[in-house]
């Protein structure tokens, strides 16, 4: 039939078109090549942290001493995690860490130290490991150290030895401070120490109460700038505020970004922040209940919507049927 | 002074007859508004596109209630005060949104409908012209309306397009300032594109529906095969009831009837769009505040300027935008650009039918091109080739269409 054929012929022309300047153009926009030209993929590690992208990484630069030092770190890493962990010196370890991880800490070198609340939730176990180890090396920012300048957290070195006293460690820290995590809980502790989210209140330095006076309005607001500045002098820049990134970024951007930031931005100031595919999960839940609330509403409307166009349509077509009946 | 008949109950349809025409106003715009019978679902798209207009305009009716004009405000007063406060404001904006992108598509079907079936030629140029005006007063809505989320995209294009305006060589910076009330885009830019897209373009857009409907009445639509109808002859038939023989139908109700069963099809895919998939009309670039020291890796337009966009791009700065100044005008001129005197479809018209294909492939691939990074050199040599043969086609339009044999027309 005439119409069926006219109508081929509008949608191969209307798809060909998205297909071009939608998946295609997107794809050849953001894709990343290697010194020879060659794509360079970029896919997800299943938030499983080994170390294999930091070497992939260091391959392509042409460093060999980089690559070198990346494999033995994480060799070494493996090795650890194979070790079993003593819960009860583990504990005794984690005292130390709460010396810079507690509640209502300072700003230390850069940033506020954040919470281990829900650490074992949060983050893998192989990232707590490298962390513990040097924490340059398992974020693989090492290259934002490499001359004078120390981690904030570079003094972990000095507490933990030996390779048994880390296992012992992350073993604590998966056994005990592992409880049950809500979405908001794990974007606190996993982000807010740089980023802000202004459409939920929530600033560098944590929720913003309410204030009965703006004097004391005024005040908080000096001190999360007095924040901002020091992030802003330790990172480079002022991380962006994270209320619209879910809907800013794709979904494949946002995870293998939190996988690896320097897969997505070569040479930025963010560390790999570790998070366990749940820790992701959770964090993504935030992101979109706070950047994107629309969308259980619009997957509970649309099809009824489209249940009443499609009636709509049966009718008109019933209509028009008897309104051309004997025309021809 | 008329007749009033006195027993007349007010606003019965006597009543109203006597002081508005009632009766003639519905004969001379449904009853006996005459459309050839012999039409495809393309010859709907004219109502498509008045309804996806009736849908912009409701809910950017609803949008404005709540949207913010100010740089400090106004990307948060869409993105949080329309998206999470406002009871529904996340459906009018995706409608509103996925609107404004989708009225392009069925505007560049209308459009290539209107050259494949030789619907601007003698009669009905002005058809031509008035629907021609009606692209470019949505294009300057569109654009306009682009600025307002204030995004990072709204505010790298709104540099980029009111840069164009330097005139290259000519360096117009004056002027660029003058349309921007500031060096860079700003407050004053802002507040002026708002009123430009919520009044002024508006206005100009609905007198425009107007005239291109009322262009329409005399020289009537277009056929399938652009068989000159004697109306009158095919309406006397209609009248006495003899349909079959009859080469017309009423506008209402009979087109009325194909048309929304053609809308209801659009709406289905409409709404799909609106829930399900709306990145492509909403772009996640523009999810990132406007940022004047940052500049995004990709600047692009939407996609229904992308063709444009394409013809300034290969060249250098003056010649470039001589090409893309002669673009935006150079459809204007089709009605007289074609010398044929054929009203025919493309098929039976030999060399324009070929003409009729390679003009719309090439603007599907200076499309492609206008977003694909010119940095890579086949994307950048397929872009000028098919920016070259863009320009090329209209003198050969203009030779072809001289040579064309005339189509003798049978009964």
């Amino acid at each position: 039939m005439r119409e069926l054929k006219v109508l081929a012929v509008v949608v191969f022309f209307s798809l060909l078109t998205y297909y071009l300047v939608e998946p295609y153009a997107h794809h050849e926009m953001h894709k990343k090549v290697d010194a020879e030209g060659n794509e360079i993929k970029i896919e997800s590690r299943g938030f499983a942290y080994d170390g294999s992208g930091d070497i992939e990484q260091a391959e392509r630069k042409g460093d060999t001493a980089l690559v070198a030092k990346k494999k033995t770190f994480w060799a070494d890493v493996k090795k650890i995690s194979a070790l079993k962990g003593n819960m009860t010196a583990g504990e005794a370890g984690f005292a130390m860490c709460m010396g810079c991880h507690m509640d209502g800490a300072a700003n230390m070198g850069g940033v506020v130290p954040p919470s281990l609340e829900h650490a074992g939730t949060l983050y893998e176990k192989n990232y707590l490991i490298a962390l513990v180890k040097d924490p340059a090396m398992a974020s693989n920012v090492d290259h934002k150290y490499a001359d004078t300048m120390m981690h904030p957290m570079g003094s972990v070195s000095s507490m933990f030895t030996d390779d048994q006293s880390i296992a012992d460690v992350v073993a604590y820290l998966m056994a005990k401070k592992a409880g049950e995590v809500t979405p908001k809980e794990a974007f606190a502790e996993a982000c807010t120490r740089c980023h802000a989210m202004r459409y939920a209140n929530i600033t560098q330095l944590g929720d913003t109460p309410k204030f009965k006076h703006e004097k004391d309005a005024l005040a908080h607001k000096i001190k999360v700038l007095e924040e901002q500045d020091a992030v802003k002098a330790y990172m480079g820049k002022l991380p962006p505020d994270l209320s619209m990134i879910i809907r800013a970024r794709g979904e494949h951007f946002m995870e293998t970004f939190i996988e690896n930031p320097q897969t997505q931005l070569p040479g930025t100031s963010m560390p790999r922040v570790g998070l366990s595919h749940e820790g992701y999960e959770k964090v993504k839940e935030y992101l979109t209940e706070i950047g994107d609330p629309s969308k259980k509403h619009r997957e509970a409307l649309g099809p009824w919507v489209l249940f009443y166009f499609f009636i709509f349509t049966v009718l008109a077509f019933l209509w028009k049927k008897a309104m051309w009946k004997g025309l021809h | 002074m008329a007749h009033f008949d006195e027993n007349a109950k007010p606003f019965s349809n006597k009543w109203l007859d006597e002081r508005i025409g009632l009766n003639t106003l519905m004969r001379v715009l449904n009853t006996e508004y005459w459309i050839p019978k012999d039409i495809n679902f393309l010859w709907a798209m004219g109502m498509v596109l008045a309804a996806t207009f009736g849908i912009l305009l409701v809910s950017g009716i609803f949008l404005l209630m709540y949207y913010k004009p100010d740089v400090a405000t106004a990307f948060d007063s869409v993105n949080y005060t329309i998206m999470s406060e406002v009871g529904y404001g996340w459906l009018w904006r995706h409608i509103h949104g996925v609107g404004a992108s989708i009225v392009f598509l069925i505007i560049y079907i209308h459009m290539f409908t209107g050259i494949y079936y030789g619907s601007y030629k003698k009669g009905r140029e002005l058809i031509w012209l008035s629907g021609m005006g009606l692209f470019v007063a949505f294009s300057a809505e569109a654009f306009s309306g682009y600025m307002l989320p204030w995004g990072q995209m709204s505010y790298w294009a709104g540099m980029v397009i009111t840069e164009l305006f330097a005139g290259g060589s000519l360096e117009a910076v004056g002027l660029v300032e003058w349309i921007r009330g500031d060096y860079v885009p700003g407050d004053a830019y802002l507040t002026r594109f708002f009123m430009l897209h919520v009044l002024l373009i508006p206005l100009v857009i609905i007198g425009l529906i107007v005239l291109h409907f009322g262009t329409l009445r005399l020289p009537h639509v277009n056929n399938q095969e652009g068989a000159d109808i004697d109306y009158e002859e095919s309406a006397a038939l209609w009248k006495a009831g003899n349909r079959k023989e009859s080469k017309v139908i009423p506008f209402s109700p009979v087109f009325l009837s194909k048309d929304l069963f053609v809308m209801g099809v659009y709406f289905i895919l409409f709404f799909y769009l609106v829930f399900y998939h709306f990145n492509f009309a909403m772009d996640p670039v523009n999810f990132d505040p406007a940022d004047g020291l940052s500049t995004p890796a990709h600047i692009y337009p939407e996609w229904y300027f992308l063709w444009s966009y394409e013809i300034l791009r290969p060249f250098s700065k003056d010649i470039g935008l001589i090409a893309f100044a002669f673009a935006q005008v150079v459809f204007f001129l089709l009605p007289f650009l074609d010398r044929s005197p054929n009203v025919a479809p493309a098929h039976k018209r030999g060399l324009f039918q070929i003409w009729f294909w390679v003009l719309l492939v090439d603007m599907i691939i200076l499309t492609a091109m206008g977003k694909l990074p010119p940095t890579d050199p086949t994307f950048a040599f397929v872009g000028l080739v098919s920016a070259v043969l863009f320009l090329l086609m209209w003198p050969i339009l203009i030779v072809i269409t001289m040579f064309e044999k005339k189509i003798e027309k049978g009964a």
